[in-house]
């Protein structure tokens, strides 16, 4: 029997298709026209053709804010998401009691939320009055004048982002490691393969699909990170993107001229630069794990 | 293999997860500690050491940094309008998005191609880069500081569509619609009583998350709404600062009074909440 839905599915459809087409095919045409405009806020705007992103090119606080997005988003892919294997691989031990205990207790910074782990990072980093100068100094003997607010901005960028995000990515390791066939591995162990090489040789190809899923996830993550540091230093003295723009990222630069100084024809520019970026990531993961299965 | 090598093998999974667990936890502890200290206790790192039980202090602890909260720094609206703003959202997106996945995955009609390609196209554009003109076209659709500007843009994303495109094709036979059509049943009655029920597990996954995602919002707020009295926790809570500068106990009390609501939350719907935080990434 052929279906004949008639306008069911334009109907089911209709609230989707509508907010689509105004809020997100609108916008991001509209935002090529204003990559192309220099703008004072919005409703007067001159055309300037691609001088924006001329001017992008030569802007030292672009540089500067690319290079701490770079540096972050390096972080996130090298520290964070080996820890996130590692704890997904002790919580895999199949004999292992309280795995959801662990898995809960792991997973909950996430809800948090990158706004409310602000609040807490900024008073924890602070000097003399913060826990982990007090710690550091009470076990290391470390400076309780540590500048980690003032100085090293981007370590705690990124000590500030593992605690959130290390049991959030752990649990797709932990799902896809769940799913290596145990029949491999055991074939491995009868052939007499040592541990390193079990895991090298069988259970890292296994998840290697998920693997390269979750560093796609980080990069796309990390290099719009906005609200941790711009929360951070909205609570100490040194307001915006600290002292020497020391936490300026590129979507913060993004914020600061769109909606600070107003320009949202050179926002919109930096906001191409970025979605390209990602948008080569993306690609570059695609031809690979592409390349791997041909 | 003997007991003692057991339990020795057991003390060496354990020591590094629970050194790890406590790592996670102590931010945690300390936020909720610094919320119920005032004044000269800020000195001890976490409750204030005295000759009470466990040895510390209990009379010193004080609920005064909630009560300011509520009084002068005005929290309570703050509170309102993310439930408003989080619930509202997390109902409607479900419905516009399990609505436009199921459309999607079983029914064959002009258009359904390219809007497939639309919604997957949609989940590789950075938010970002909508920014700047997702302002000034609210500007000019004069819903700036509105609700309905905020809410408006985020009732229906294609990543709602693509997660129930996907939990229909898995969850909905066709067969069960067929036998619902020639049994009379229109088209539209389908969807809420067949699919929708059908669909249960994602939509409790998806609300939840989309519920968490709202309530944790910082940008689009901070950029549409400019009354503070519509502003949400996560806004108004970056604005502390400025009057009260290091007032630890306030601070922290406001953060927990932000973060508690989801984590409890968490506690009861834990399930649905990992489901939902990763759907369609596994499988997808």
């Amino acid at each position: 029997m052929r279906e004949r839905p008639g306008p069911a599915p334009y109907i089911l459809l209709a609230p989707f298709l509508l907010i689509f087409a105004v809020f997100i095919v609108y916008p991001l045409i509209r935002s090529l026209g204003l990559a192309t405009e220099r703008s004072f806020g919005p409703g007067t705007s001159d055309f300037v053709g691609i001088k924006n992103f001329r001017l992008l090119l030569i802007d030292p606080l672009f540089w500067k804010a690319a290079r701490n997005t770079l540096v972050f988003t390096l972080g996130s892919v090298f520290i964070q998401l080996p820890l996130a294997l590692l704890l997904a691989l002790a919580l895999n031990r199949p004999t292992l009691r309280g795995r959801s205990f662990y898995r809960l207790i792991f997973f909950s910074p996430q809800l948090v939320g990158l706004v409310f782990s602000g609040m807490i990072a900024s008073l924890m980093f602070e000097k003399r009055t913060g826990l982990i100068n007090k710690t550091l100094h009470g076990i290391f003997g470390f400076s309780l004048d540590y500048p980690w607010l003032q100085v090293h901005i981007m370590p705690m960028l990124i000590i500030t982002a593992l605690w959130m995000y290390v049991g959030f990515n752990m649990v797709y390791f932990l799902a896809a490691l769940q799913n290596v066939d145990r029949s491999l591995t055991e074939a491995a162990m009868i052939d007499g393969a040592s541990k390193a090489q079990r895991f090298f040789h069988v259970t890292l190809p296994a998840i290697r699909p998920v693997g390269a899923f979750v560093v796609l996830l980080s990069i796309i993550g990390s290099v719009q990170l906005f609200e941790l540091p711009f929360i951070i230093f909205s609570q100490t003295p040194y307001g915006g993107a600290g002292p020497d723009n020391g936490a300026l990222t590129l979507v913060m630069y993004l914020y600061r001229e769109a909606f600070e100084t107003g320009d949202l024809g050179y926002a919109s520019a930096l906001g191409w630069i970025i979605a390209v970026f990602l948008f080569l990531a993306g690609l570059g993961q695609l031809v690979i794990t592409r390349g791997e299965k041909a | 293999m003997s007991a003692a090598r057991n339990a020795t093998k057991s003390t060496l999974t354990h020591a590094p997860l629970l050194a790890a667990a406590a790592i996670t936890l102590i931010p945690i502890a300390w936020m909720l500690c610094a919320a119920v200290k005032s004044g000269e206790d800020f000195k001890w790192l976490f409750l204030p050491r005295g000759d009470g039980f466990l040895g510390i202090a209990w009379d010193h602890l004080t609920f005064s940094n909630f009560t300011r909260l509520f009084g002068e720094a005005h929290m309570g609206s703050a509170i309102l309008n993310s439930f408003f703003v989080s619930s509202v959202s997390a109902v409607v997106a479900t419905l516009a998005c399990a609505a436009g996945g199921f459309a999607l995955a079983r029914y064959r009609f002009r258009g359904r191609g390219p809007i497939t390609v639309l919604v997957l196209g949609a989940l590789i554009i950075p938010p970002p880069l909508l920014l700047a003109p997702t302002y000034e076209l609210l500007y000019h659709l004069s819903l700036l500081d509105t609700f309905t500007g905020l809410l408006l843009p985020g009732i229906a994303p294609a990543f709602g569509v693509f997660l129930f495109r996907q939990a229909t094709i898995q969850s909905v036979p066709r067969e069960l619609l067929e036998a619902a059509r020639i049994d009379g049943c229109g088209e539209l009655r389908a969807f809420f009583v067949i699919v929708l029920p059908l669909l249960r597990p994602m939509i409790g996954a998806f609300m939840l998350i989309t519920f968490l995602m709202w309530w944790n919002n910082f940008i689009s707020p901070q950029v549409i709404l400019q009354d503070p009295q519509k502003f949400p926790l996560a806004v108004a809570i970056s604005q502390l600062k400025g009057v009260y500068y290091q007032d630890y106990g306030l601070q922290m009390a406001a953060t927990v009074v932000s973060v508690a609501p989801v984590m409890i939350l968490f506690l009861l719907l834990q399930k649905e909440f990992i489901a939902g935080l990763t759907a369609g990434a596994v499988k997808g």
